[in-house]
């Protein structure tokens, strides 16, 4: 009998204490909004302190069914990290639309501690019931303001969609441990080879399911409508957190089980990927809501981070991890921008409503284009460098083709990002918008814009940081 | 009598998978009819896990088919919520009306 390694998993175990004594409180102790979120903050801030405490060598827990190693410490780290700031940067947004309830916070932490479970996963049945917890939070979360037609109609949606991908993914997962008879991903990894067609079958499935979940093309139908129905703080969430975990689970996948078919799954995702950049790229032209804009301008951003992953190399997937980190700090700063967008708190949502932003807020406006600038992957702003390093590595492989694609869908996708900024600083002016900002919504914006434009000062802090990460 | 073997099995987890999606996609009815495809589309996956775990030799599948029951109950019971809510704000769970969102 093995003693349990508690010291390995000591923040999983504390989150989900943390989520169920906060909601025993939340029940116990009348309004108690305020207090629930303040201390779920404070718990994602001490899951942080408690992921970095952990040891950096690589520790497989559990039967080997669990795994700490530094891919999954930075990616645990980025998902509470940015989480937290996504937490604190909505709170006005959630007193002033009645969806100032308990339960917000709390589920928001049981689908972090299913992220983190996911991140972790070496193994089926820990990989889908870390999925699990995380997608039956999310449908409540895109449902969560009940009385509005359009937020229960997005949840219905991104239910019906997610479960039926989940379903897919799980009969990949069926087929995986049928043809190589085993569930985890280092004994997946010896027995599965090309001529084992029934697992090589199983891949696709999988694929399919984890594009869905990322919301690349042809599996993104479900985006932009979650993206527009929910509210902005749960759009927000979507945008960022679980593209980490779904990210870093991709990674896993194929790189540690399927790395010996690489030849298989390879064109699957260069062409998820040319078909998500060019949908991403094309679609949202026409689009007059600012969030269903950056559901498309997600699944773009998607695209590029499959291309990433495409290389099957050491050096892609570094690529990703920091196109994803650069990718998080732009959408944080973007929403941020989003939730500034109020009247007399009533908050809007097209792109008409910021026609003449810079007379009336300069500031504002000035980090709106920094952050537009910087989606678009303009020169010297970090989204460039981003997009620069994905490019460096697919080169590195001589897949010209996906590079030439992914350099003119960046430049139509500048077109959308540009029509931005004109409308901000060219049309006429409209009112005001309301002064009175939160802190926590100021602190995050000015944080993502200063980020964005003095990354290409000392861009090796985060290339230092990711060049020792390696997928076991 | 012919031999019951795993391609029996796996051809029988195939065809409710199949079914389960056609029933996601054709229907046009009723948001409670895509319930029970995405029930069926979870029960042919333990079938599958439960036939592969008997050929195998191998507890696994079983005890993963375990795990999927309950995830699909908690899915269910979810998803019905959802649907509940929906309803009180529409009044219908036509699968046609579910149309405000789009562009």
């Amino acid at each position: 009998m093995q003693a349990i390694p508690y010291i390995y998993i000591l923040p999983e175990l504390f989150l989900s204490v943390a989520i169920m004594s906060l909601l025993m409180l939340g029940v116990f102790i009348k309004k108690s909004f305020k207090l629930v979120s303040l201390l779920t903050i404070l718990s994602l801030a001490f899951a942080i302190i408690l992921v970095l405490n952990q040891p950096s060598e690589v520790v497989k827990i559990f039967n080997e069914s669990y795994i700490i190693d530094k891919l999954s410490i930075f990616m645990k780290v980025l998902t509470l990290l940015f989480c937290l700031f996504v937490l604190l940067s909505s709170k006005d947004y959630i007193k002033n639309n009645n969806i100032d309830k308990i339960e917000y916070p709390i589920i928001i932490l049981a689908s972090i501690l299913g992220m983190i479970l996911m991140i972790s996963s070496y193994d089926l049945i820990v990989f889908y019931l870390g999925l699990e917890l995380q997608s039956l939070c999310l449908y409540i979360l895109a449902s969560f303001r009940r009385e509005d037609v359009r937020s229960s109609e997005a949840g219905l949606k991104y239910f019906v969609l997610s479960a039926l991908a989940s379903g897919l993914l799980l009969y990949g997962c069926s087929l995986i441990y049928g043809f190589t008879g085993s569930t985890n991903f280092e004994t997946i990894a010896t027995n599965l080879n090309e001529a084992n067609k029934g697992a090589v079958f199983g891949i696709v499935f999988i694929i399919v399911g984890l594009a869905f979940k990322i919301s690349a093309v042809p599996f993104h139908m479900w985006s932009p409508d979650v993206y527009e129905g929910s509210p902005t703080s749960v759009t927000n969430f979507f945008a960022l957190i679980p593209k980490i975990a779904a990210i870093s689970v991709f990674i896993r996948f194929m790189y540690v089980p399927f790395i010996n078919v690489i030849n298989q799954w390879q064109a699957i995702i260069i062409f998820l990927s040319i078909a998500s950049m060019i949908v991403g790229a094309v679609a949202a032209i026409g689009q007059q809501n600012i969030k269903r804009l950056m559901a498309y301008s997600s699944i773009g951003h998607m695209g590029y981070a499959l291309a990433g992953l495409a290389t099957g190399t050491n050096e892609g997937i570094q690529s990703v991890i920091i196109y994803l980190t650069i990718y998080l700090i732009m959408n944080l700063g973007a929403f941020g921008c989003i939730f500034m967008m109020k009247r007399e708190n009533i908050f809007y949502e097209n792109i008409n409503d910021l026609s003449g932003l810079s007379k009336n807020h300069p500031i504002l406006a000035f980090s709106f284009l920094i952050i537009l600038f910087s989606l678009a992957g303009i020169p010297p702003l970090a989204g460039f460098f981003a997009k620069f390093y994905i490019f460096m590595a697919v080169i590195e492989v001589k897949m010209y083709a996906l590079a030439i694609i992914g350099l003119v869908t960046t430049v139509v996708s500048a077109f959308y990002y540009i029509r931005i900024i004109k409308v901000i600083y060219f049309d006429n002016p409209k009112k005001p918008f309301d002064k009175n900002y939160d802190f926590g919504l100021k602190i995050s914006l000015i944080l993502s814009s200063i980020l964005i434009l003095v990354y290409f000062i000392y861009p090796s802090i985060l290339t230092d940081l990711v060049s020792s990460i390696e997928v076991y | 009598m012919i031999e019951i073997g795993l391609g029996h099995y796996l051809s029988l987890a195939s065809i409710i998978f199949v079914i389960g999606i056609i029933g996601i996609f054709l229907n046009r009815k009723n948001v409670i009819i895509i319930l029970m495809s995405i029930e069926l589309i979870l029960l042919a996956v333990n079938i599958n896990l439960v036939s592969f775990s008997i050929y195998l030799q191998n507890l696994v599948g079983q005890v993963f088919t375990m795990f999927v029951l309950t995830v699909a109950a908690a899915e269910a019971a979810v998803g019905l919520a959802i649907i509940v809510i929906y309803y009180k704000n529409r009044g219908s769970i036509n699968v046609e009306h579910i149309s405000s969102l789009k562009g």
